[in-house]
């Protein structure tokens, strides 16, 4: 007879040997660096250009995202709808995403259609013209959705606390109003547009079950581009937080639940301790069975979900704890927080959680580096932040030794309530 | 083409393998044939809560996360209104913890007083999250049931309304649990870095002495054929006014389900999209429009849906929907464009194949349907699709009188 109660036997997880495929790196004619990984069973391709041209780097509120936005909305040969129709015949995607100090055209395709799609790629890239209509169209239709969105407690609240935390005044703690579209104009994309993507600064991730002659495909579409040849200005921007720490905000009167959210700004990855703490980010509230979700959600049913995470940027980082819980119960959802805080200062993490959390965060970089897009996202992330490989062991061995007397110092270190913004809108 | 196996334990649990070398993880998928549409109408959101409890302990494990995660493992869950699926995936060489963990929670619930009264709150948060307390979160809501007169597609997964999740009891579970979690009810699908003969002497050990229970067999209401157009206006505190139209379309596995998917990516599939491109960029009568719809086992809908720019009349921008709705019905498209949603098609089916959990899951969402080996001839049944199938489609589905519209208007 079968007995259920005995745990079947597993090989720990800290005990694996993970491997990160390595990346093939070549530069094209012009010396732009393209990072490649050649993986996978499905003929399908992942192609992205990354350019120094995140929000960082306007000099008006919008600009960045903007241009990018509107990068495939017509060139000097193609309207907005030839171009969209050109890849979607194929089956393709081309994406484009800004973030803060980067922003992406990104395209996914079935291999054997590449060269119909590199060309046009390409095309967007030197010869986008930013058609007044077409500007005129994103400006209406972007404030109706920012219309939509500031009614929404989580999206309000999200602006908010960034503000907080970096001031208003830094790329990362900026937002939009309806008057920043309405200033947007055509003059402002198209320079940006020829500093920051014509000529700008490029980097090239490719991924997938590769063409054999892939090198020279994207040599002879992008190689000879003006890239790369005039070096950008570094910025440096310096945050200015908030003086005062708590907020409470009625956005919806009628609203029933509260947008928690609680911040403190943090360091970039280069920072010694900063992959340490992302073990206790990960106890704390950074997994399904985290303290906060253990707590907050599993005993007390305050809220669906509550996180805690590290903002993805390169210069400095926000620790974030984030929920959307019942109106009645959003003071007590903080007051619970701050306990779990506490909790990791004063009490050792007991051996059985850290272990649990150790083949966890083991288990999960195992399936995180499982397929080529997945592995060459690794890559980009530690490239764009000026990494190596030895940050991916360095991470690996610091899950597998870290302790918990490490942990309550860290916690001493960084979880301090008073340290923390506090932000609640209904 | 998706290679598997397949053998049926003698309780009736359904077993697949799809074994996949190149990845060192494994994912276990169980699939039980029960979701929203088997719910009683004043107990509903039921399928989708209970899918919570089967986190709150099983008969013999009181934590089901905490094992997994130390093996390594993660894993979720999801409620649509056909069916509940779990799946998680780990460390090959770990997935004996996997197979004890599914199969104890499907032997029996630990039926803890505790969880119920938490979980039924947490649902309640996320009824609220995501249908209270967001401009335009009960649109749908109101879509069923209008749209719906008899069949159990009138009620969103998420339930009615929040009473119904708030006095659920434990009886109720008990009930739900012994109905429908049954082996005979369920499919497993085991994918990744395995063998078919060591998942077959797993699945005998952990699955094979559970018992078979009473099958559980469908009779559910028939939605009678719309004879009338449908109309509801409503008021709500939103900025904008919004329209969403719908029709009734064929269930997953008729011949007019193929035409109605690609029907719907002519209209509003991408930025190449006849509404987008006419509504939005030449007319910009909406600020933003989508064509879509949910792929349901049973006869479903086909949805229209947008924002209206500010100052567009109800009427004219329905007027231009209906436009569109009638160059779709009296002219022939261009083989081209047919052409352009046929390859889209071929790539998100290629994309979706990358993943190994999303081939487990798609093997034992065909399985449901009755046969796993669907999944390999979905695309030929797109190419078959003609440029008159979809003239000629298009003039049954968009009949008026099959048609229900909603009109939310701004109070503002």
């Amino acid at each position: 007879m079968l007995n259920r109660t005995i745990v079947p036997k597993i090989i720990d997880a800290v005990d694996f040997d993970l491997q990160l495929k390595p990346y093939q790196y070549y530069t094209l004619d012009n010396g732009v660096p393209v990072y490649s990984v050649n993986a996978g069973a499905q003929d399908v391709i992942m192609i992205e250009l990354v350019f120094d041209a995140g929000n960082w780097f306007e000099d008006k509120n919008i600009v960045a995202a903007t241009t990018n936005f509107l990068l495939k909305n017509g060139t000097k040969q193609k309207t907005a709808f030839a171009l969209n129709e050109h890849f979607e015949m194929y089956g393709a995607y081309l994406n484009r995403n800004c973030y803060s100090e980067s922003a992406t055209v990104t395209l996914h395709t079935l291999s054997k259609h590449l060269h119909h799609l590199l060309p046009v790629v390409a095309e967007i890239l030197t010869e986008s013209v930013f058609p007044e209509e077409e500007i005129a169209i994103y400006k209406q239709n972007q404030k109706q959705r920012l219309e939509v969105n500031l009614k929404k407690c989580d999206f309000v609240a999200n602006r908010l606390i960034d503000e907080y935390v970096y001031g208003f005044h830094h790329p990362y703690g900026r937002y939009t109003s309806t008057i920043d579209y309405d200033a947007l104009e055509k003059e402002a994309l198209e320079k940006f547009y020829r500093q920051y993507y014509t000529n700008g600064n490029c980097k090239i991730f490719v991924a997938g079950k590769l063409p054999t002659d892939i090198e020279q495909q994207l040599n002879q579409v992008f190689g000879h581009l003006p890239f790369n040849t005039t070096s950008i200005e570094s910025k440096n921007i310096i945050v200015s937080p908030a003086e005062q720490k708590k907020y409470h905000i009625i956005n919806d009167p009628n609203g029933v639940q509260g947008a928690v959210r609680l911040g403190r700004l943090m360091f970039n990855r280069h920072h010694p301790d900063f992959q340490k703490v992302q073990i206790l980010n990960n106890i704390f509230g950074g997994y399904f069975s985290s303290r906060l979700m253990s707590n907050i959600r599993e005993d007390k049913g305050y809220t669906y979900g509550i996180h805690s995470y590290f903002q993805n940027h390169i210069h400095e980082s926000c620790w974030m704890i984030a929920t959307e819980a019942g109106r009645d119960v959003c003071n007590a959802t903080i007051d619970e927080t701050y306990k779990e805080m506490r909790r990791l200062q004063d009490e050792l993490v007991y051996d059985e959680e850290l272990n649990l959390v150790r083949n966890y965060m083991m288990g999960s970089i195992l399936g995180d580096l499982d397929g080529p897009f997945q592995i060459i996202a690794r890559w980009k992330t530690y490239i764009l932040n000026n990494l190596t490989e030895a940050y991916f062991h360095s991470s690996l061995q610091t899950i597998r030794t870290i302790t918990a007397e490490e942990l309550q110092v860290l916690a001493k270190k960084y979880l301090n309530p008073e340290e923390f913004y506090e932000l609640v809108v209904i | 083409m998706i290679q598997f196996n397949r053998f049926v334990l003698e309780n009736g649990l359904r077993v697949l393998v799809h074994e996949d070398h190149s990845t060192p993880m494994a994912v276990v998928n169980v699939m039980y044939d029960v979701g929203s549409r088997d719910e009683q109408p004043d107990k509903t959101g039921f399928a989708h809560l209970f899918e919570h409890l089967m986190f709150g302990g099983s008969i013999n494990i009181p934590d089901y996360d905490e094992p997994l995660q130390k093996a390594g493992g993660e894993n979720n869950a999801y409620t649509t209104n056909d069916l509940t699926n779990y799946y998680c995936q780990l460390p090959a060489e770990n997935i004996e913890t996997a197979f004890w963990l599914e199969s104890d929670r499907m032997l029996s619930l630990a039926f803890n007083e505790k969880s119920l009264s938490v979980q039924r709150k947490v649902v309640c948060e996320e009824f609220k999250e995501h249908y209270i307390n967001k401009p335009y979160g009960d649109m749908w809501h109101k879509m069923r049931a209008l749209a719906y007169t008899t069949h159990p597609y009138q009620w969103m997964t998420i339930g009615k309304e929040l009473s119904h999740v708030e006095n659920a009891n434990i009886n109720d579970v008990k009930k739900f649990f012994f109905k429908h979690y049954l082996p005979v009810n369920a499919i497993l699908v085991v994918a990744g870095k395995v063998n078919t003969d060591n998942i077959k002497v797993l699945a005998e050990k952990w699955f094979g002495n559970i018992p078979m229970g009473e099958k559980y067999v469908r009779n559910l209401p028939i939605e009678p054929k719309q004879q009338k157009a449908k109309v509801l206006d409503i008021e709500a505190d939103v900025p904008l006014d919004a329209l969403m139209k719908t029709w009734h379309m064929p269930g997953r596995l008729d011949n007019g389900y193929y035409i109605t998917d690609l029907i719907s990516e002519i209209l509003g599939g991408g930025a190449s999209s006849r509404l987008y491109q006419s509504l939005i960029k030449e007319k910009q009568l909406f600020s933003s429009l989508d064509c879509h719809h949910f792929g349901t086992v049973e006869p479903g809908l086909l949805a229209i849906e947008g924002k209206l720019v500010k100052g567009v009349k109800m009427k004219d921008a329905e007027d231009a929907v209906q436009v569109e709705i009638e160059k779709i019905k009296s002219d022939v498209i261009r083989g081209i464009e047919l052409e352009k949603v046929k390859n889209k098609t071929e790539s998100v089916i290629a994309f979706e194949d990358m993943s190994v959990m999303n081939r487990a899951n798609s093997l034992a969402f065909y399985e449901l349907l009755g046969d796993a080996n669907l999944m390999n001839t979905e695309l030929e049944k797109y190419h078959a699709i003609a440029v008159e199938d979809i003239k000629n489609y298009s003039n049954q589905l968009f009949d008026d009188n099959n048609s229900n519209t909603l009109h939310y208007y701004s109070k503002n």
